[in-house]
């Protein structure tokens, strides 16, 4: 079992709302990992969806890089639509 | 007691889950992986959920100012009436997995057909515990074909476990007194006619894990008259400690 490879999570919690990253787990295989993960991340009744990915197959961002992919964007304040005003009825923006 | 047949049927469902209950309850903390663990421990949980209304009801029945928990956990060894397969240690992860798998199928056959019961309260029982009961017998199943057509050793441990547990398969489908009179009265579940259907998958899956399905004819029976193996007090002295030793102690 020290050889299955890590899974990560990525549990819906309502109808509507976006799959969110949730932890890692490992499994053999997609089946158990999808068991495992009803198990690990739902037994609270969390969830309503669950996706699970390979965490192998994810391209993940350097954070050696942090500064010349995120700081540009700091001080650019007009790039940030935060000068309208959101109707009541829109949520989860 | 007026229902004295409606009480020990009531019981004979509720040990069976009672006692697998703790034996995977052992588990908490001690799972071949984390993610097994709380599986099991899981289960676990299910089941005793399952047990409180059965012991809910009992306790109704009685009506003698016995509680739930007074039925859990004051009654000696003779008194408990769930099948022997059951009360089998966790050897190791195949027997564990082994003796819920055996159970499970059977388990779920039941619910099915409890869920016909005319005793509304048993078939609202069998209605909520089916869905999670459904689950076990996945997961479990899911486990006999992984181990049985895995590597040579964890194969070896599975026919291993399989063999040595088929002995308590056939006490399943024994009626006891209890039984035959609920099935006459159409709030029980005739036992002798889920046997062949279970025989039937139990095969599909050991044939699909590439296991060899035992030929042993011998079985052995008595749990569900509180005749038990020499396992089922060790794990009462552990379930009941806390109530021997401190009685009324709450939380």
């Amino acid at each position: 079992m020290k050889n299955w490879p890590l899974w990560e999570v990525f549990v819906r919690s309502k109808n509507g709302l976006e799959h969110r990253h949730c932890g890692s787990l490992h499994a053999a295989d997609e089946d158990m990992a999808l068991e495992n993960a009803r198990d690990v991340y739902t037994r609270r009744s969390e969830g309503v969806s669950i996706w699970v990915v390979k965490s192998s197959n994810i391209t993940a961002s350097n954070p050696d890089n942090n500064g010349e992919l995120f700081e540009p964007a700091h001080d650019k304040v007009y790039r940030h639509p935060t000068f309208y005003e959101l109707p009541d009825e829109v949520k989860h923006m | 007691m007026k229902n004295q047949n409606l009480y020990n049927y009531i019981l004979g469902i509720a040990d069976n889950s009672l006692i697998l209950g703790q034996r995977m309850g052992e588990l908490c903390g001690h799972g071949p992986s984390l993610e097994t663990d709380i599986a099991c421990t899981n289960i676990s949980l299910d089941l005793f959920g399952q047990v409180r209304s059965y012991f809910q009801y009992a306790a109704k029945i009685a009506g003698d100012g016995r509680t739930e928990d007074d039925i859990a956990m004051l009654r000696k060894e003779r008194d408990y009436k769930n099948v022997l397969l059951v009360e089998q240690p966790n050897t190791n992860f195949a027997y564990t997995l082994g003796r819920q798998f055996l159970f499970d199928v059977y388990h779920l056959a039941f619910l099915k057909e409890l869920q016909k019961s005319t005793d509304l309260t048993l078939s609202a029982i069998a209605n909520k515990c089916v869905k999670e009961v459904s689950y076990h017998e996945r997961f479990s199943s899911d486990w006999i074909k992984r181990l049985g057509d895995g590597t040579a050793e964890s194969k070896a441990k599975m026919q291993d476990a399989i063999n040595d547990l088929w002995t308590y398969t056939d006490e399943l489908f024994h009626q006891t007194e209890a039984d035959k009179a609920m099935v006459e009265e159409g709030f029980g579940v005739d036992v002798t006619r889920l046997k062949e259907a279970y025989y039937t998958e139990i095969n599909q899956v050991l044939e699909e894990a590439t296991l060899t399905i035992p030929e042993s004819k011998y079985f052995q029976k008595g749990g569900k008259e509180g005749i038990h193996t020499e396992h089922l007090g060790y794990l009462l002295a552990e379930l009941q400690y806390m109530q021997r030793a401190y009685p009324n102690m709450e939380w």
